[in-house]
């Protein structure tokens, strides 16, 4: 039911875990199937330097976490607030699509964590 | 890597005695049961064998066994049939919270013909309450259907109370017996059930074939209607392979039910001890009075399908009632109806056990899924704060 490349990052997540001294975090739910999402992101001169994720959830919701760290890692801002739901599930060669909605929170998270880091160093 | 099948109550392998029992019925015997040539007898004659055979298995008699394509079918024609033949009597049923789809949405689709249905409560073991069942019953009851066991928590219901009191209120009562009939002991006298659902595959039987016992003198309408197969009652032309595999299988499980009981048993209680070992993990059900071969539990923090998949990456087979391994993304509802809160049921696993099964299977199952729980914990943000930082939407959808 799964694509290979969505059980790779499944079963080999990328950038788990949490960072500490974040410059912004982004957490994102969905009430009826329960699967969360907290992203974590460090920022240096608009570009994010690195991401990393928690995520309660099934198989796609831990594997379109694991890409979407991988897909923002490296981006300006601007560039990052452009991925989007249907990006993050052609990257992972597709989502079955019963979990096109309620498992796909990683584009969500991310702008969450990017707003974060903005409302922070707005005034700063 | 060999197969550590522990989904049993999705289906079971058929038993080599059974299939051998099927074949001539697949290639010489073809002849369609009706016709009166040898051909015909034949057919015929494997199925009033068959017919024998799972009533023994369940202590009816032979004209009481009416046989089905599945278990769903059964349990379908028990709730529409009882209920549509007795509707100038009342429009009343009551199920519990613990059905099968195919009992509770059959009870919704007769809401829509203009039937009231109760659901009574289950528990924090998932049992039902007979004093609950009473309680519903007005004057408009004409039937009552609850669960022999729970698929998905175990629980064996209190079918022979529930049952005492249908019968002295004097409303049809049925039990979906598809998790236990063949697995444990099921006897319609002593359970004092007037209609009652089985499956073939359910007991190393071949899927297809599943049967209601129906007790003489109960009225019943049809779902099929079409020639006098099975007395008017079911038309078609007989499943005859499958129907034979089924009498076969009830007669294995028949001679073999204390032996294989105590197999699974054996295996179930030393997989929940070790399963237990592994911190805020709950079993769910009835410690006591549930399936000897199943094992059920709530891991928190974690989701079942993720479990699933590093299981199966180790040859292990396993369910779960999670709202995400359901097609419809919705939680368990028997979980819910016991006050297991939504969050909690995202991480049910259920193992369900059966005779192919070996003490090193469970041995690894042990080793490995603590392994599983820890990776997908060390993923989840709940894991180290507690359910706290679950959104608090998340718990209020489902409650009821």
């Amino acid at each position: 039911m799964y694509s290979a490349k969505l059980m790779d990052h499944f079963t080999n997540p990328r950038n788990v875990g949490e960072i500490t001294d974040a410059d912004g975090m982004g957490m994102e739910g969905n009430p009826t199937c329960g699967d969360t999402m907290k992203l974590f992101i460090k920022v240096k001169d608009d570009v994010i330097t690195d991401a990393k994720f928690q995520t309660f959830g099934c198989g796609a919701a831990i594997a379109v976490s694991s890409m979407i760290t991988e897909m923002a890692k490296g981006k300006t801002l601007t560039e990052a607030l452009a991925i989007t739901k249907e990006s993050v599930a052609d990257e992972l060669d597709g989502l079955p699509p019963q979990k096109m909605h309620c498992s796909n929170l990683g584009a969500d998270a991310l702008r969450k964590a990017i707003e974060d880091y903005r409302s922070k160093h707005v005034q700063g | 890597m060999r197969v550590k099948y522990f989904d049993h109550i999705a289906s079971n392998p058929l038993l080599p005695e059974v299939l051998e029992a099927m074949m001539p019925y697949f290639k010489e015997q073809y002849g369609n049961p009706m016709s009166m040539y040898d051909l015909g007898m034949n057919a015929k004659g494997a199925i009033d064998t068959a017919r024998e055979q799972v009533a023994k298995l369940i202590n009816a008699k032979p004209s009481e066994i009416i046989f089905t394509s599945s278990g769903a079918e059964s349990n379908n024609f028990a709730l529409k049939g009882m209920a549509l033949a007795r509707q100038d009597n009342g429009k009343h049923l009551i199920i519990s919270k613990a059905e099968h789809h195919s009992v509770m949405n059959t009870a919704r689709s007769l809401e829509k013909q203009g039937f009231v249905v109760t659901y009574v409560p289950v528990d924090e073991y998932g049992m039902v309450d007979p004093e609950t069942v009473k309680k519903s019953i007005t004057k408009e009851t004409t039937v009552i259907s609850i669960i022999h066991a729970s698929s998905e928590v175990g629980t064996i219901e209190p079918i022979k109370e529930i049952a005492a009191i249908a019968m002295e209120h004097k409303i049809c009562f049925h039990t979906d017996a598809v998790a236990t009939a063949g697995n444990i002991p099921v006897d319609v006298k002593d359970l004092g059930v007037d209609a009652l659902s089985m499956s073939a595959h359910q007991f190393y039987g071949p899927k297809g074939a599943a049967a209601m016992y129906l007790k003489t003198g109960q009225r019943i309408l049809p779902l099929i209607y079409g020639g006098i197969q099975e007395g008017g009652r079911r038309a078609g032309t007989e499943n005859v392979p499958a129907i034979a595999g089924m009498g076969k299988a009830a007669e294995l499980a028949d001679a073999e039910l204390p032996k294989r009981m105590a197999h699974v048993r054996q295996l179930r209680d030393r997989l929940t001890e070790g399963i237990l070992k592994i911190e805020k993990v709950h079993a769910t059900g009835h410690p006591e009075h549930r399936l000897p071969g199943l094992a059920s539990f709530v891991v928190e923090y974690i989701e079942g399908e993720g479990m699933l998949l590093l299981l199966l990456a180790k040859g292990i087979y396993a369910a779960s009632g999670s709202a995400c391994t359901s097609k419809a993304l919705k939680a368990s509802p028997v979980l819910i109806s016991m006050g297991v809160p939504v969050s909690m049921a995202h991480g049910s696993i259920v193992f369900s056990l059966g005779i192919g099964n070996t003490q090193e299977d469970i041995d690894l199952c042990v080793e490995e899924f603590p392994q599983i729980v820890n990776r997908l914990r060390a993923m989840s943000p709940f894991a180290k704060e507690g359910w706290g930082a679950m959104p608090a939407e998340g718990d209020s959808k489902e409650g009821a």
